[in-house]
């Protein structure tokens, strides 16, 4: 057993790090709430890093990898607060005509929501009677069906639960860097414990939900997937409101990006299993 | 990341299972949790059968007397011994967990060979006296004073808390040897034979009614200067790596009796019916993702611990502060699920929720753990 990353695997989350830096830095990011249409150049650029076509068989033209790769691009793009369907397109790799390759956008309809309907060039389940909604979070555009979930791919859950992870860590770092710069009362708010004992709370919730995506990837196991979701789901909204609580008044302008994590790690707690059923998943398993 | 265990690891595993069913059926019964005597030779047989089928010390340096394990034989050992419901280390605690470790990392060859062997045969108990009425978080305040006269020590002063100190044969002691110097520089650590002329232990009652710990008084008790491990005012150094070690494997075990209780839980929950409320059921899922996931972060933090060489770093904290929380929740929904019967002292998981509310005190509060986390991990700025 050794359950740290191998070599190829820290090489993997590095890439993706740098490739999002490059291509989706700040500003891009804020260019992106402002102005909410999906990239498609950087969509193919994914596209050709093979994020789409990461689990695809190399005989069909995929990268040939498995689900702990996956769980660490996601990540990535969690912490990067990258936008668009990924889940949804990731999954559709190998059965959906252009996917894999980043040219084309595929989403899916998932219970009562769907996520970019009006950017999708295909769109899996039944959309007939979806009305937009002014979506919370300015980076995912949304539509409310009439639709109730049925089953769900536990890779959706999985790959999901990822990002919440990346989105958690990344507060965590914004909460902690601000708590350092930041001074009150002549020294950095980071050195009272009120601050200081919110930022170990994000940690260790960061930390441990780390232990249980990384471990449901390897296990692929649904009852630790369910487990991964929900822990990183908690990991990803306490952080950001404990992030924002960090930033005083800052934390509530637009301008900051912390709002940017919150929203979205609202909008994907409901996403795929809501906390409700894995709670209900996990406890048939006892 | 690879989750499976090799060849090797497996037949490990395949033999430990082989002796463990042949062995604890030989146990006698489990003696009264209030016999400290009783217990103590439980525990001391227990760690005797092991020495003799050579798991003793498994991961201890083979200098040492250990078996020089890697730290995945031992966490399967861990996990193994508590599936099979095999005695905890209980009075064994200190002497395999805090003071044998310090000894075999710092101790001389001569104090090796005197002190580690008794320990592994369960021949010698230890207990920790590091604690002080005035010292508890703050632990690099202690006062309990050391004075040196020819070829020994004389201690005077007093410490609590001390676990099992009943019944132990040796002390870890912090002292302090300069007083005039910076806290954390006048500090020595000695092992202190408990039946030395002027200590008095008198028992602490705790809220769950046993005497586990207890006060320990020192009225100029002569502590030969041969049994200083390492050297004069540098005892707060050698105290560290003791104290990350309690903090990194100390709860392996436990976490898996855990999984085990929650189990056990959920089954008595659809007997008498609280499984159809939704809320304490969806509690029951949580728990189950919570203690598979500390199970996750054990492998994490042991994959971690093979790196840098056996001593578990600050990893352990953030172990320790979801874990000690994640027991008082299992305790505390253990009680919903019993209702009424959760005041009966009688009845399983009562006196287990009292003694869950010590695990955010012990070994360092959550708020210490919280402290160490942010300076530490976070390189948050210490307050002024
Ligand atoms: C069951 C049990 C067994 C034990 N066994 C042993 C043993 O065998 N040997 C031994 O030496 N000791 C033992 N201890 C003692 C244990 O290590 C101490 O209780 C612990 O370190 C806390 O010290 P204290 O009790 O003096 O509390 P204090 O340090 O007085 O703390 C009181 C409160 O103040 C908080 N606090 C203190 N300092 C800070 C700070 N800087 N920042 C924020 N909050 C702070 C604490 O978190 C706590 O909530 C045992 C304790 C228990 C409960």
């Amino acid at each position: 057993m050794d359950f740290r990353l191998t070599e190829d695997q820290r090489a993997l989350k590095a890439a993706m790090r740098e490739l999002l830096e490059a291509r989706f830095d700040r500003d891009a990011l804020r260019a992106a709430v402002e102005r909410p249409e999906l990239d498609r150049s950087l969509w193919r650029a994914l596209g050709d890093a093979g994020f789409f076509s990461l689990r695809l068989p190399e005989r069909e033209g995929g990268v040939g990898l498995g689900l702990p790769e996956a769980v660490l691009v996601f990540e990535e793009a969690g912490r990067a607060l990258l936008p668009g369907p990924l889940v949804a397109t990731h999954l559709a790799a190998g059965t959906v005509e252009g996917a894999a390759t980043g040219e084309s956008v595929v989403t899916r309809v998932d219970g009562a929501l769907v996520a970019w309907l009006d950017e999708a060039d295909h769109v899996l389940g039944d959309a007939s009677d979806a009305t937009a909604i002014r979506s919370l979070d300015p980076l995912t555009p949304l539509h409310r069906t009439g639709g109730t979930r049925t089953a769900t791919a536990v890779e959706a859950v999985l790959l999901s639960a990822a990002e919440q992870l990346g989105s958690a860590a990344r507060s965590t770092d914004l909460a902690v860097q601000h708590a350092r710069d930041r001074e009150q009362f002549g020294q950095p708010v980071g050195a009272f414990q009120a601050v200081k004992h919110l930022c170990a709370d994000m940690l260790v919730r960061t930390e441990v939900a780390r232990a249980a995506v990384y471990a449901a990837a390897v296990t692929g196991d649904p009852y630790e997937i369910a487990g991964a979701k929900l822990l990183a789901d908690e990991a990803a909204v306490r952080g950001a409101r404990d992030c924002l609580q960090v930033h005083g008044g800052m934390g509530f302008t637009w301008e900051a990006d912390v709002h940017l994590h919150l929203k979205r790690a609202w909008v994907r707690a409901g996403q795929w299993q809501s906390a409700q059923q894995a709670a209900e998943t996990l406890a048939s398993a006892l | 990341m690879d989750l499976t265990y090799t060849d090797e690891e497996e037949a490990f595993r395949a033999r430990l299972r082989e002796w463990l069913a042949v062995s604890l059926p030989k146990l006698p019964p489990k003696p009264d949790p209030l016999d400290w005597p009783a217990r103590r030779s439980y525990d001391t047989a227990w760690q005797r059968m092991l020495y003799d089928a050579g798991y003793a010390g498994l991961h201890w340096p083979e200098a040492a007397g250990g078996r020089g394990a890697t730290p995945t034989q031992h966490l399967i050992y861990l996990e193994e011994t508590e599936k099979a419901g095999a005695p905890y280390v209980g009075a064994n605690f200190v002497g395999l967990l805090h003071a044998g470790p310090t000894i075999a990392a710092e101790g001389t060859p001569g104090q090796r060979a005197r002190w580690l062997p008794p320990v592994l045969r369960g021949d010698e108990i230890w207990c920790q006296g590091f604690s002080e009425p005035d010292a508890g978080s703050d632990l690099a305040s202690l006062r309990t004073k050391a004075v040196r006269d020819g070829d020994d020590y004389v201690v005077t002063g007093s410490k609590i808390w001390t676990s099992h100190a009943e019944v132990a044969d040796w002390c870890e002691l912090l002292v302090r040897t300069d007083p005039e110097a910076p806290k954390h520089r006048g500090i020595t650590w000695l092992a202190m034979p408990m039946d030395a002329p002027g200590i008095t232990v008198r028992p602490l009652r705790t809220l769950a009614g046993s005497a586990e710990f207890a006060e320990v008084f020192l009225d100029e008790v002569r502590v030969p200067a041969a049994n200083r491990v390492g050297a004069e005012n540098d005892g707060w150094r050698v105290t560290m790596v003791t104290l990350s070690f309690e903090r990194g494997t100390a709860f392996v075990g436990e976490v898996v009796a855990c999984r085990r209780t929650l189990t056990e839980l959920a089954a008595t929950a659809r007997q008498n019916g609280t499984w159809d409320d939704a809320t304490i059921r969806r509690q029951l899922g949580l728990l189950n993702a919570e203690f598979t996931a500390l199970w996750r972060l054990t492998q994490w933090n042991v994959s971690e611990s093979q790196r840098v060489g056996g001593v578990p770093g600050t990893g352990g904290s953030v172990f320790k502060l979801r874990y000690s929380h994640a027991r008082q929740e299992l305790y505390d929904t253990a009680a919903r699920v019993l209702g009424p019967d959760s005041l009966d002292l009688d009845r399983e998981w009562t006196l287990d929720r009292l003694s869950s509310l010590s695990y955010t005190i012990a070994a360092g509060t959550s708020q210490i753990q919280r402290n160490i986390v942010a300076e530490r991990i976070l390189g948050l700025p210490k307050g002024r």
